[in-house]
């Protein structure tokens, strides 16, 4: 069976769940070869075996915390020299579609990113686009080369499936391009405690409407209530309510959780770029002729100071 | 020492238009307004504002489109850019972003340049990989997804704020940044920097003054293909209440109806 190498997002050995759904969708294409790189690498392998992957591909150096992306790009190039495998899937980060991008490019192959599902074709594997602001679904596939695949994360459920997850360390010399983009320092995000954005089932926002930066303790109220994460729409994080890192939109990230809740939100498009693709979504705001009613499987028309915090009471109270 | 800027734009159908594909699978441009990328006049801001710190800079804007592309051209030449590069032929319709790539690394090559800014992903393509790929082809440190940008005696230095950490990065020219939205509002063209652009020249390029065959780009030169896209159906109607004390509690029996309570 087709080999199909898995770029691995850990942080210090633990993998971020969107590998594992990409372990998952890769299984549908080939046997996994999981490729993890940086501080922590091998400490990955266990749980990759549990979800599948044949065989985990390791190397550590420090260049690749110490430079920007091309370190990386010459170890999966390594990779995929020592392999020769049937497709490459990569997470759809920032840094994953431009490690996978000089990757593609590299071995003279196309690249498609942000794949929100992938099935085995014919002749290669066809991947599931959402485009124009989710208004447009498209299915494409790589037609030269080794097909370079970068996947949403959410979009596939996480299976496990036991592989022998075998260590074997990769041998990675780097360009003399690696170290063209030094990383002078590095400021580490402080958790929040919440589930990541882009990753969480549930997703609360709050807009316009929670009107100050002192008035979004409402909507993470409400998020712990549902152990949710907490987005915002690019009007709060421009007043400087909320940092742009939790920005749901075009312009910040994209969202496809199960539960979807905008509070105060009105759904301009850019927003609706970002989230039209959750699986149920919510709205409260006093507009009832704003855009996000639209799109709506369940909205409230009312102020939001009053529904969202009866909200968080009533859904504790259930919660017992 | 003068100080070349090269930034990359991109002429885009308006996200508030009715978008949609054409017959061939590609964007149509036909029946959507375009105009500037959005992402793209941060760019261009970021670069008249190194230029304006330099000694001697001049700023190039370069993108590639039909003849109703130059309409980008003129708007960044209006924020304040000296001169721009057009780069059309009828042979690039279809060309996808590893064709993008070549397109760009070579009419930079040819205009010569210290630092190219881009923006972080187009509006309507948002794949945000022509960057690292045009780093890549042009073999220069690439110091992308920057939210604040500045260069000095020859070394750009910027901060990237991803999901994990914010990282302060360094590289030397020639280099090329792309910047987000979060890098400085852009300016609004003043009615003299209209004025102005009028007489800024424009040059035209086509593939041939880049040495490119024509199979290299458009739709056969395409490394993907998209084979089919079908409009989203639109949602069935939700139910919408009005609030009249009790919307909490019924936004909490839906939510609970559906298993997440």
């Amino acid at each position: 069976m087709a080999e199909v190498l898995v770029y691995v997002d850990h942080v210090d050995g633990a993998v971020r769940k969107p590998t594992l759904e990409l372990l998952t969708l890769a299984r549908r294409i080939g046997e996994p070869v999981a490729v993890a790189l940086g501080n922590g690498a091998a400490d990955t392998a266990a749980v990759l075996g549990e979800h599948g992957a044949v065989k985990v591909l390791t190397h550590d150096a420090s260049e690749y915390a110490d430079y920007l992306v091309v370190p990386k790009v010459d170890a999966l190039q390594a990779a995929y020299e020592a392999v020769s495998p049937a497709a490459v899937l990569v997470p759809s980060s920032a840094e994953g579609k431009e490690v996978a991008a000089r990757l593609a490019l590299r071995i003279g192959s196309g690249i498609i990113t942000d794949a929100v599902d992938l099935e085995a074709g014919d002749e290669s594997p066809v991947a599931t686009q959402s485009v124009f602001a989710a208004s447009f679904t498209t299915k494409s596939r790589v037609i030269k080369g080794t097909p370079v695949i970068t996947v949403k994360p959410n979009s596939a459920a996480v299976e496990a499936a036991p592989a022998a997850g075998a260590v074997e360390a990769l041998s990675v010399s780097f360009s003399d391009k690696a170290t063209g983009t030094k990383v002078t320092g590095r400021t580490p995000r402080e958790s929040t405690g919440r589930p990541e954005l882009t990753e969480a089932a549930i997703v609360v926002s709050g807009g316009r409407g929670v009107n100050g930066a002192e008035n979004f303790s409402i909507i993470e109220a409400l998020a712990d209530s549902l152990g949710a994460a907490v987005g915002a729409s690019r009007a709060a994080v421009d007043a400087g309510w909320y940092p742009h890192t939790n920005q749901v939109g075009q312009t910040g990230k994209s969202v496809s959780p199960q539960l979807y809740i905008a509070n105060g939100i009105s759904g301009a498009i850019q927003h609706r770029a970002g989230m039209q693709t959750s699986k149920t979504i919510v709205a409260v705001n006093k507009d009832a002729e704003a855009p996000i009613f639209d799109l709506v499987d369940y909205g409230v028309v009312g102020d939001l100071f009053d529904v969202v915090p009866q909200l968080t009471e009533e859904i504790k109270s259930r919660k017992g | 020492m003068s100080l070349r800027i090269v930034v990359t734009v991109k002429y885009v159908p308006d996200a508030t238009g009715d978008r949609h594909f054409a017959d061939d699978l590609t964007v149509d441009r036909d029946d959507v307004d375009g105009l500037l990328s959005e992402l793209d006049e941060y760019a261009v801001e970021q670069a008249l504002q190194i230029a304006e710190e330099a000694d001697d800079a001049e700023v190039t804007v370069l993108t590639i489109g039909p003849e109703d592309a130059k309409d980008a051209l003129r708007k960044a030449l209006s924020m304040g850019a000296h001169k721009a590069i057009h780069v059309e032929d009828d042979d690039l319709h279809g060309t996808d972003a590893i064709g993008t790539s070549l397109v760009l690394a070579k009419a930079i090559e040819k205009a010569g340049f210290d630092l190219v800014v881009s923006g972080m992903a187009s509006t309507d393509g948002t794949m945000g990989v022509v960057p690292a790929l045009v780093a890549e082809r042009l073999g220069v440190p690439q110091v992308t997804l920057l939210s604040e940008v500045s260069v000095e005696d020859g070394t750009v230095k910027g901060r990237r704020d991803g999901d994990a950490a914010s990282e302060q990065l360094e590289a030397q020219l020639p280099a090329l940044v792309s910047v987000t939205d979060q890098s400085g509002e852009a300016r609004y063209p003043s009615f003299k920097g209209i004025m102005a652009a009028k007489k800024k020249p424009v040059e035209s390029w086509d593939l041939s003054d880049l040495d490119i065959e024509a199979e290299e780009v458009g739709l056969d030169g395409a490394f993907t293909k998209v084979e089919a896209a079908n409009e989203r159906p639109a949602r069935t109607a939700g139910t919408i209440v009005k609030d009249e004390g009790e919307g909490g509690k019924q936004l909490a029996e839906f939510l609970a109806g559906q298993k997440f309570i």
